[in-house]
């Protein structure tokens, strides 16, 4: 088990120094002059070219440059905002929660209703219901999901009136953030409502964003099971006179979980992807919609930070999803 | 009364190509105490037959008989719960893959104990003790220690020990044995066999041994039954089918042994034996 | 249990016609799959035939017919018969010249990524050492950032547009192709008709694109008509984004962007580039699974 956990942190130290790399040239490869880009200006005397360029390093061999970088990374430095002219890493942290909190309900809803959903299809191969299931799993799979969001907005939001439009809670609560989490924070003010507004808040943008993962997993677990359940041991459960419900619900399940948790963990990385069209469509004030209004707004600094910084989370999610893995197959543990 | 009495037995699968019959009217009779071996070729039907009357197999399969009887106890309209109540109890079986045959994510002492629970009902004590006991019947050495493996961990040989264990834990009546031996190693086959055949002296257990293997018939059957795609060709006990066999598919069977051979050339079985029922059989 | 026994519908003739038939055979018992195929066919005529079936010119703007709702609603026309966007441009032109653009941008994501990714696979699963881990490496950073901010971040860097966005997608989808290729050749490698081949001589190239890759194509092909539904949707996301395709193209996520401010009042602007968009994609899911079916045999029923 140790042996695995090192296996996978050696395979991660490399391919952050790649991404590191990949994010530190990422402003040398745009076409115009790094310097503009990065301080923003683009009319400059050559003195204040000069100035600029020595105070961002750009006066240096390239592979010291990079050094510099990464020891500014390591320390938490992922440079400046142009626009904001404040340092990515606090920004990022601002609006990380958002989309960790997104995330989290949309990961929650795809596995609440996918996995039994799967199940079931698997259990009653062939059947209407599996068809059903199945055949509405494809088509969550091949919708778009910003025109996904744009209908359920028009229909419930717009015709029925149920869910607000945008935005993480009713512009009539403010209270500080405690954890950046809105369901926690609102529970904390104490203020009647808020709570009620931060769910309702939620809810349009929690199955958006979690429609493909629920799609994509109860695909898997379908598959998976009806592996399992052609396995000798399944077989050998039935011989000892087992009921179907622990025949499938444990000795069934337990080997068919092993590929889902996988599946499940893979499915953040796409949900991080995802983020950034549900978030732009509800104005979601998360990192996703931060990245994209960052594009529009040539903020190369937070481009070249948040890619870092985002890359780093779905590594480290990476790492704990190879780990959970490693934990719940006997093979591996021990 | 025999134990388990089965009377034209016919199983049939429904494939991408068609209905399948694997099984095509087979009849035979198990007593108490006994040991049947029934014996055939690949592709024979020995093993659906006998996961017909467990009721292990698939969706697939259209399992219909003119008597399925255990102990009186018609098995076929037997309702899944009670059928439930007898499988794994008083019927048990064993397979040919044992490693495969137990389930990776438990412990062996997970999988013992449960049948324990289910069909005996015993508290978690008792439930390890027993555990250790069958273990130590069916000769694991440091029974306590091993509870806690995984059956990764463990050689085939083990495993088969182990999945003879469970067969054993509730004392059931009639032990299938479904190709036991074919998947472990020659030293670890003898073994296994005498095992098997300990087992059932002690607890006289009616045994069904299903083999290829005319050898392991010698060795530990009372009565034979030979079958061939799917239709039985002779049933015979053990000294009557090796000194004087009646069917011509047994002849062909005993002729193809390395041990009989004479001469320089090994006979095959399609050489001595032709299948005059090809046209309306395993079809 | 053994099917030896005379079964005339599976022959295992094999050669290339048999091994179609065959592939047929399983492929239309799948009812979705056929479907699919079907619809697929009609989109490629569409795509096609557009100059001559759409009614009217995309990028036409007609001033007189603003924001015109689909005929058999109030106040729609017949000339426009799923109505007309914010420009007076014809919804019904537009969405079919967008077939030619989705399907345009799935031929070529997948068949760039799948060419590219399939030779780096081989590479990387033929010769293994260095080059492997290289390679590996280099796709495990390349799967580190999400994908669509990857295509989107490249696109900043390239430039908006829809050949930039095919650009920029092929590559966010090479490690997907590239570790199915590399795993299909690690185990195809020690096979013995490739040790025999090894042995009468043939040299590295040959063996690892006429002998070895053949025979890995089922799990490729499957995923190449991922890819190709993926593209779409991605290409699509990014119009919406504004980084895709741009305005006056009928592509069908650029014109979901335009259409956002629409949503509470014209909703055939906002629903029907959408409708274009998830029948395409299913279709082509559909397919996808269709193949998948016939070609693994362990998948199928019995």
């Amino acid at each position: 088990m140790l042996r695995f956990l090192l296996g996978r942190l050696a395979v991660l130290i490399p391919t952050f120094v790649g991404v590191s790399i990949i994010a530190f040239s990422f402003i040398r490869l745009l076409p115009g002059d790094p310097v503009a880009l990065l301080s923003g200006e683009r009319v400059m005397s050559p003195e204040r070219h000069a100035e600029i360029s020595a105070q961002l390093g750009f006066d240096r061999p390239i592979v010291v440059q990079y050094l510099d970088y990464l020891w500014g990374v390591v320390q938490g430095d992922f440079g400046t905002s142009i626009v904001t002219k404040r340092p990515v890493i606090d920004q990022f942290f601002e609006l990380f929660p958002a989309t960790v909190e997104l995330s989290l309900c949309a990961i929650i809803f795809a596995v609440v209703l996918g996995i039994p959903a799967g199940m079931i299809a698997a259990i009653k191969r062939g059947s209407f219901a599996d068809q059903a299931m199945m055949g509405t799993a494809l088509v969550g799979f091949s919708m778009p999901i910003f025109w996904w969001g744009l209908l359920l907005i028009m229909l419930v939001s717009g015709m029925l009136g149920w869910t607000p439009v945008s935005g993480r809670i009713s512009l009539m609560f403010y209270f500080p953030p405690v954890t950046g989490f809105m369901l926690i924070d609102s529970l904390l003010s104490g203020q009647a409502g808020a709570f009620k507004s931060a769910v309702s808040h939620l809810i349009l943008p929690t199955i958006v964003l979690g429609t493909i993962p629920l799609a994509v997993i109860a695909r898997q677990t379908r598959s998976a099971m009806l592996e399992v359940l052609s396995e000798d041991y399944v077989r050998t459960a039935r011989a000892k006179g087992l009921s179907t419900f622990r025949v499938v619900g444990i000795h069934a399940l337990r080997n068919a979980m092993i590929p889902v948790v996988t599946t499940v963990g893979l499915q953040v990385g796409v949900m991080l992807a995802g983020a950034i069209l549900t978030e732009t469509i509800f104005s979601w004030p998360g990192i996703g919609k931060w990245m994209v209004d960052s594009v529009s707004r040539r903020d190369y600094a937070v481009i070249q930070g948040g890619l870092l910084l985002i890359a780093a989370v779905i590594m480290l999610v990476n790492l704990a999803v190879d780990l959970l893995y490693g934990l719940i197959n006997p093979r591996i543990r021990h | 009364m025999a134990l388990l009495e089965i009377e034209n037995l016919v199983v049939e699968f429904q494939t991408a190509s068609g209905p399948f019959r694997a099984v095509n009217g087979v009849s035979m009779k198990v007593h108490e105490g006994e040991v049947l071996a029934i014996v055939g070729e690949s592709g024979s039907g020995k093993s659906v037959s006998m996961l017909a009357a467990m009721g292990l197999l698939p969706w697939t399969a259209n399992v219909t008989a003119d008597k399925l009887t255990f102990n009186g106890r018609d098995l076929l309209s037997m309702p899944p719960a009670e059928r439930r109540q007898i499988i794994g109890k008083d019927i048990a079986m064993i397979f040919q893959e044992p490693v495969a045959s137990l389930n990776p994510c438990f412990t062996v002492g997970f999988q013992i104990e449960e049948v324990l629970r289910v069909h005996l009902g015993l508290d978690k004590a008792a439930r390890r003790k027993r555990a250790i006991e069958l273990f130590e019947a069916v000769g694991i050495p440091d029974p306590a220690e091993r509870l806690g493996s995984y059956p990764h961990q463990m050689s085939g040989g083990q495993c088969q020990r182990v999945m003879i264990a469970i067969a054993i834990a509730c004392n059931p009546k009639l032990l299938i044995a479904d190709e036991p031996t074919t998947a472990l190693d020659v030293t670890i086959q003898k073994q296994i066999l005498d095992l098997l055949m300990k087992l059932q002296a002690d607890h006289g257990m009616g045994l069904i041994m299903i083999t290829h293997n005319m050898g392991v018939v010698a060795e530990t059957a009372d009565r034979v039954v030979v079958q061939y795609k799917g239709r039985k060709m002779e049933e015979a006990d053990v000294l009557t089918l090796f000194e004087n066999p009646k069917s011509n598919y047994t002849r062909a069977l005993l002729a193809a042994l390395p041990d009989n051979a004479t001469g320089d050339r090994l006979p095959t079985i399609s050489e001595l034996f032709v299948d005059d029922q090809m046209e309306g059989a395993a079809r | 249990m053994s099917q030896a026994a005379a079964t005339s519908a599976v022959s295992t003739d094999p050669s290339r016609r048999a091994r179609l038939a065959e592939f047929w055979y399983y492929f239309s018992e799948n009812r979705g799959a056929v479907i699919g195929l079907v619809f697929f066919i009609f989109l490629v005529l569409l795509a096609i035939f557009a100059p001559l079936i759409a009614p009217h010119d995309p990028t036409q703007q007609y001033r007189d017919a603003v924001l015109v709702p689909p005929f058999w609603q109030e106040g729609g026309r017949t000339d426009f018969l799923l109505g007309t966007d914010a420009v007076g441009r014809d919804m019904l032109s537009r969405l079919i010249f967008g077939t030619q653009f989705s399907l345009f941008v799935g031929v070529i994501v997948t068949t760039l990524s799948l060419v590219v990714g399939v030779i780096f696979g081989v590479i990387a699963g033929y010769f293994r050492g260095w080059v492997d881990t290289a390679i590996m490496r280099v796709m495990d950073i390349i799967l580190a950032f999400p994908s669509l901010l990857l295509a989107l971040v490249l696109v900043a860097i390239l430039g908006p547009g829809l050949v930039n966005a095919m650009i920029a997608i092929s590559l966010v989808y090479q490690p997907h192709f590239v570790r199915l290729a590399r795993a299909a050749v690690m185990s195809e490698k020690t096979r013995d008709y490739v040790v025999a081949a090894k042995v009468a001589g043939a040299g590295n190239m040959r063996l690892m694109f006429k002998t070895i890759l053949p025979n890995c194509m089922a799990p490729l092909i499957v995923q190449a008509t991922l890819s190709f539904s993926s593209a779409i949707l991605d290409a699509a996301a990014l119009g919406f984004l504004g980084m895709g395709a741009q305005p006056p193209t009928p592509e069908w996520g650029t014109m979901l962007a335009e259409a956002r401010e629409f949503i509470q009042s014209k909703w055939w602007v906002v629903t029907l580039p959408g409708v274009a968009i998830l029948i395409t994609v299913l279709a082509i899911n559909l397919m996808g699974d269709g193949l998948r079916d016939a070609l693994d045999p362990k998948l199928k029923r019995s």
